[in-house]
């Protein structure tokens, strides 16, 4: 087992938090450390265009 | 009836937050109808089929945040459509956060984070994954609908770097003690669990807190790890970490049937797993583990909850031993009242798991249900929302929730539902599950028992008498309170049964005995 994915179940979580707010608000609830990504589509919309990069990239 | 529109470019917020304020916005006094979403085109076209002018959204982006309302006169339209910003605006409950613009920025606040929890739409989704991995973050994917081809190259790119990705469709885990996405409040202790679905963990992992151990990590894949094409790249991942974790002495594995490569796959991973595992495989043919294997196989959760407690203490609790006696006088008790018409059992499932396993309960009582979304061998009933004879309803699927909200945080569905089952003569029985714990409603039970009381009552006056019979899935530490939960369903004259699977045997037991009195 990796380091990263052992830390993760020694330790808990701290965890970065992308999309629906509540998941956060319930992990900081929970004790754990929590940032939330005030995440927002990419302006043109174009997600085939925004896969296409991803893989080129 | 009047209806009205308002597009706010450029706003994003997510749709639970969405769905609660449209929630508030459709109680006010003469609004008859409000949806509050992002101007995905699948929302633009549930807007044109619901009677709102194509023209008025051609304009509109994914990016763009449109209200659309029904009002039944022309100012509770105006004052509600104007007001939008201080909907918004008042939305209670919100935490004081650090909020961030992106990942990077994300890390700059919080260099030792080890954890990427995603739920953004299902078409950003991998590309936030992969940013995460890149950045060597384990990732909980909750996103739907990603790409299988996607999610093989993000659990292979994850696998390499010794992380895991939970998802996508990943609704549960507990990690460290700590639940992610919707979960439960449980003690820590000597289990550990492995789960495709996320009720199942939830299940699972309350039965084993209710009689009195604890989940070491509830650890969730994602409903295609076990399928040939992903090929359980995730569970072997979380098989490992399990093995290795000095917390977990017995492991189980929750999933429906693996594919037959991906099933080849995993067995001689967990032969060689130096501590017990238990293998529950819904919906699986009857049949034990192969002899001189070194895991024990059951087909229900409240069976893999038992074993996993019984590797640890040696017994099982009273929780999976029904006492037969008391069962009898309760089958007996709520026959009792019925008229001759009352035949049929229905289901209706927040908890898509659960309404998978109650279809496996029925098949093994010989009796064939009726499903949107039928196991081998059950019928799949042609409309969805029309249920006939024997029918055990997903009232989470696809078919229900694009657009509204999931059973699990809203009930409104499930109690119109309720409503109209309980007009058709021929139903004697009601099948709910509740699913308590983080992010699920706030007060799951209270939101149905007024409509559980109402239709009891109009099948009442009709000279017959309403069955229902309901399992709560949820702990005492859960913010709902599973004992609160359970006295007001009691309340109503709600048989409450300790598991999922156990409600579903009940039901069967009932309409067994209808069958003999016909």
């Amino acid at each position: 087992m990796s380091d990263r994915l052992k830390e993760l179940l020694e330790r808990g979580p701290k965890a970065i938090n992308i999309g629906v707010q509540d998941f956060a608000d319930s992990l900081k609830a929970q004790g754990a450390e929590v940032v939330q990504v005030n995440w927002a589509p990419p302006a043109e919309g174009d997600v085939e265009m925004m896969a296409l990069l991803d893989e080129l990239l | 009836m009047c209806r009205g529109i308002v597009v706010r470019k450029n706003e994003y917020h997510d749709s639970v937050f969405l769905m609660r304020v449209a929630r508030r916005i459709s109680e006010q006094e003469n609004i008859d109808q409000a949806a509050l979403f992002m101007g995905t085109e699948k929302n633009k076209g549930i807007l044109i089929e619901l009677g709102y002018p194509a023209r008025e959204l051609e304009a509109v982006t994914p990016s763009d945040l449109i209200l659309a309302v029904k009002a039944r006169d022309e100012k509770s339209l105006n004052d509600v459509l104007v007001n939008l910003e201080g909907w918004l605006r008042a939305e209670p409950g919100r935490t004081d956060l650090p909020a961030v613009r992106d990942m990077g920025e994300a890390l700059s606040r919080q260099p030792l984070a080890n954890l990427a929890v995603i739920s953004v739409p299902g078409a950003y989704a991998a590309s936030e994954a992969q940013k995460a991995l890149e950045r060597g973050l384990n990732v909980f994917l909750f996103s739907d609908n990603v790409p299988v081809e996607r999610e093989i190259f993000l659990k292979r790119y994850a696998s390499e770097r010794g992380l895991i990705v939970m998802g996508p469709d990943c609704g549960t885990a507990i990690i460290g003690g700590i639940g992610v996405g919707f979960a439960n409040k449980v003690r820590r202790g000597p289990i550990g669990v492995i789960g495709a679905s996320g009720t199942g963990l939830q299940e699972f992992t309350t039965l084993v807190h209710r009689a009195g151990s604890g989940i070491s990590q509830a650890i969730g894949t994602g409903s295609r790890d076990l399928s040939d094409d992903v090929g359980v790249i995730s569970t072997l991942a979380a098989l490992d970490a399990l093995a290795a974790d000095p917390l977990t002495n017995t492991i189980a594995i929750i999933s429906k049937p693996p594919g037959p490569q991906a099933l080849a796959t995993l067995i001689p991973r967990i032969q060689k797993c130096p501590k017990p595992v238990i293998v529950c495989f819904l919906g699986a043919k009857k049949e034990p583990a192969p002899a001189g294997s070194a895991y024990q196989k059951v087909r229900t959760l409240d069976e893999a909850a038992a074993l996993a407690l019984q590797s640890i203490t040696g017994h099982l609790p009273p929780l999976f031993g029904p006492d037969d006696t008391r069962l009898k006088a309760l089958v007996s008790g709520e026959r009792e009242g019925m008229n001759p018409r009352q035949r049929y059992v229905r289901g209706l499932f927040a908890g898509g798991t659960f309404c998978y396993q109650a279809q496996q309960v029925f098949m093994d009582a010989g009796l064939v249900a009726y499903s949107n979304a039928p196991i081998a061998g059950n019928h799949k009933l042609s409309d969805g929302s029309m249920s006939r004879e024997h029918s055990l309803i997903d009232m989470g699927a696809d078919e229900f929730t694009v657009g509204r909200p999931h059973p699990m945080i809203d009930s409104r569905l499930r109690r119109e539902r309720l409503f109209a089952e309980a007009k058709d003569p021929e139903v004697a029985v009601l099948l709910l599950d509740f699913l308590l714990g983080f992010n699920a409603s706030a007060d799951p039970v209270g939101e149905l028992a007024p409509a559980i009381a109402e239709v009891k009552g109009e099948v009442k006056k009709r000279g017959g008498y309403l069955s229902v019979v309901a399992s709560v899935c949820g702990t005492a530490e859960d913010p709902q309170g599973l004992d609160g939960q359970i006295a007001r369903l009691e309340g109503e004259g709600v048989v409450v049964l300790p598991s999922s699977a156990q409600a579903a045997r009940f039901a069967t037991l009932l309409a067994a005995h209808i069958r003999r009195r016909c």
